[in-house]
């Protein structure tokens, strides 16, 4: 896929999105609600075969943002799926690992340093803190100073 | 009642008596075979996404660089690139082609390193031996260049700190030239190697399916037929001017993974003699005032893999959430795929053969503090042979000699 191939393919799926940015011509960022996040993401990896990179877990203040990053190799665009998580109290989204393992880690480790749930989850553990890290304590939010 | 289910469980780690990192592998097995992988990490976790966000944005390349030492030239590449990415910065030209060719000087060790560790890994010692001999050359044209054989802190928002002076270029073409020798020397002997064939042939097979599942990148992923590279699907650096070629495997094995290292060693001599030649005059850096609010994704092809990184600023002087992926991070999970059915014997070399990493930086010189006195190469070359000679004369000449065989 080139660029406008890509950028034709990726309107496809705009009714499940609040809004489409673009800082630079190949990089796209994709804005959902949290509830949108599976879809989103299964449209890019089965349907248009982007690969998976990572994800970013944001403490943006008055929300969690979780960042699905995925790359298309053949133009060189990076897609990003940017889902909000309003509910501050208990973050919660659906997981993606269940579709994509690459992702399992990932989302382990956002779970681990900004406290956030992953629904359906094939192995919620600890990755990145010890067994003897508090409950509840976050160490990526914003409030938790160093 | 049903009976309880009982495995055997074998523990690889948490300090791993070859690699020398901490990581902890549960192989699950059944006799020889594994049938299950557990992997736990993350016992020296150093909060540097935290860390960066206390630091300015010109401050954190240094802080990057740190991440890992052999990939001390990717890192901040990758993160550079995304602050210029926010704030629409052009590096001058020159600058590009110094970016290249620190980078694939930092391919080409990073490779030999591995080549020499594998090697080391499966017994065959005299590979170690070649491989980090010929990788010495390497470190000291990059300390050469940026006054440090590691962590070289030379890349900065818009451009280099340190140049390639014009005056070292004969020599970097000059080593290049005995390294593309040995190198191809090298890469013949493992080639034609029918122990080597017989032991990393077939084994430790991640298929391509498996390759796209876990997201891997870099040589484990062009090992196994996906041929993705930063470098050419996304150009950055000087890469677009030049003429090389991505080397891909379809096979899978570890023995396509090392094709795939020693074949890119002998690209990266290519791309560092062209961007040697083709340097362009002229500065190394623009000035940078302020990084605007924004987002910016850099990458760069490190020698591991896909280096990623996010950036979001909100205009004011620190970054307020960095987001790093290093390549280990998505090809370590990959042996859920690659180890089970494995023999135990073989699972070694697999987890080796994504190259997980690890940083050295041992010199070869011997310092007396009391006599001042600092023995170089040659000195130490000929005090080992004195010595031998000595042993020699004590112990006295072995009964049996090669040739009575």
């Amino acid at each position: 896929m080139n660029q406008e191939e890509l950028d034709n393919r990726l309107s496809e799926i705009e009714a499940r999105l609040i809004g489409v940015e673009r800082t630079v011509d190949n990089r796209v960022f994709l804005r959902c609600e949290s509830e949108q996040v599976y879809e989103v993401c299964r449209f890019l990896f089965d349907e248009l075969s982007l690969r998976y990179v990572i994800a970013s877990g944001v403490d943006a203040e008055d929300c969690f943002e979780v960042l699905h990053h995925f790359s298309d190799d053949a133009s060189g665009c990076i897609v990003t799926v940017k889902a909000f998580i309003r509910d501050r109290e208990s973050p919660e989204i659906e997981s993606i690992a269940p579709l994509i393992p690459g992702a399992e880690w990932i989302e382990r480790e956002i779970h681990d340093i900004l406290g956030i749930q992953f629904r359906n989850h094939p192995n919620m553990r600890r990755l990145i803190l010890g067994d003897d890290w508090p409950e509840g304590v976050y160490p990526l939010r914003k409030e938790t100073k160093i | 009642m049903s009976e309880p289910v009982r495995k055997s469980v074998l523990a690889v780690g948490p300090f791993h008596p070859l690699q020398e990192e901490m990581e902890f592998f549960q192989l699950t097995v059944d006799g020889e075979t594994v049938t299950d992988i557990d992997v736990r990490i993350s016992y020296n976790h150093r909060g540097i996404e935290k860390l960066s966000e206390t630091l300015q944005f010109d401050q954190v390349p240094f802080l990057v660089s740190r991440v890992c030492g052999i990939c001390s030239a990717s890192h901040p590449l990758a993160y550079v690139q995304a602050v210029e990415e926010i704030a629409g910065i052009q590096p001058p030209e020159r600058a590009l082609y110094v970016r290249t060719i620190i980078n694939e000087l930092e391919r080409i060790h990073s490779h030999l390193l591995w080549v020499g560790l594998a090697g080391h890994f499966i017994g065959y010692d005299t590979v170690f031996m070649w491989a980090w001999k010929y990788r010495e050359p390497v470190l000291d044209l990059l300390e050469e260049i940026t006054g440090n054989r590691n962590n070289y802190g030379n890349v900065k928002v818009g451009g280099c700190r340190e140049d390639v002076p014009d005056e070292l270029k004969p020599k970097i073409l000059r080593e290049l030239d005995k390294l593309d020798k040995k190198t191809l020397m090298l890469t013949k002997a493992v080639l034609d190697d029918p122990v080597l064939h017989a032991r990393l042939k077939g084994v430790g097979v991640l298929k391509k399916e498996d390759a796209v599942k876990f997201a891997v990148t870099g040589p484990t992923a062009r090992g196994s037929g996906v041929d993705i590279d930063v470098r050419q699907d996304d150009p950055y650096a000087a890469y677009s001017d030049l003429d090389w070629a991505v080397i891909s495997q379809p096979e899978g094995d570890v023995f396509a993974k090392a094709v795939v290292r020693l074949l890119e060693t002998l690209e990266a001599v290519k791309i560092v003699r062209q961007a040697v030649n083709k340097l362009p005059k002229g500065p190394i850096a623009v000035e940078v005032k302020e990084i605007p609010a924004g987002e910016g994704c850099g990458h760069a092809e490190a020698p591991r893999g896909e280096t990623f990184h996010y950036v979001r600023s909100d205009g004011g002087n620190r970054p307020v959430r960095h987001k790093i992926r290093a390549p280990s991070y998505v090809n370590v999970p990959s042996f859920k795929a690659s180890c089970i059915g494995e023999q135990i014997a073989d699972v070694t070399i697999t987890l080796a053969a994504v190259d997980p990493c690890y940083s050295c930086t041992e010199r070869i010189a011997v310092v007396d503090s009391h006599h001042k006195v600092i023995h170089d190469y040659d000195t130490l070359l000929r005090l080992s042979r004195e010595k031998t000679a000595r042993l020699r004369n004590e112990i006295g000449t072995p009964e049996m000699k090669l040739e009575d065989f």
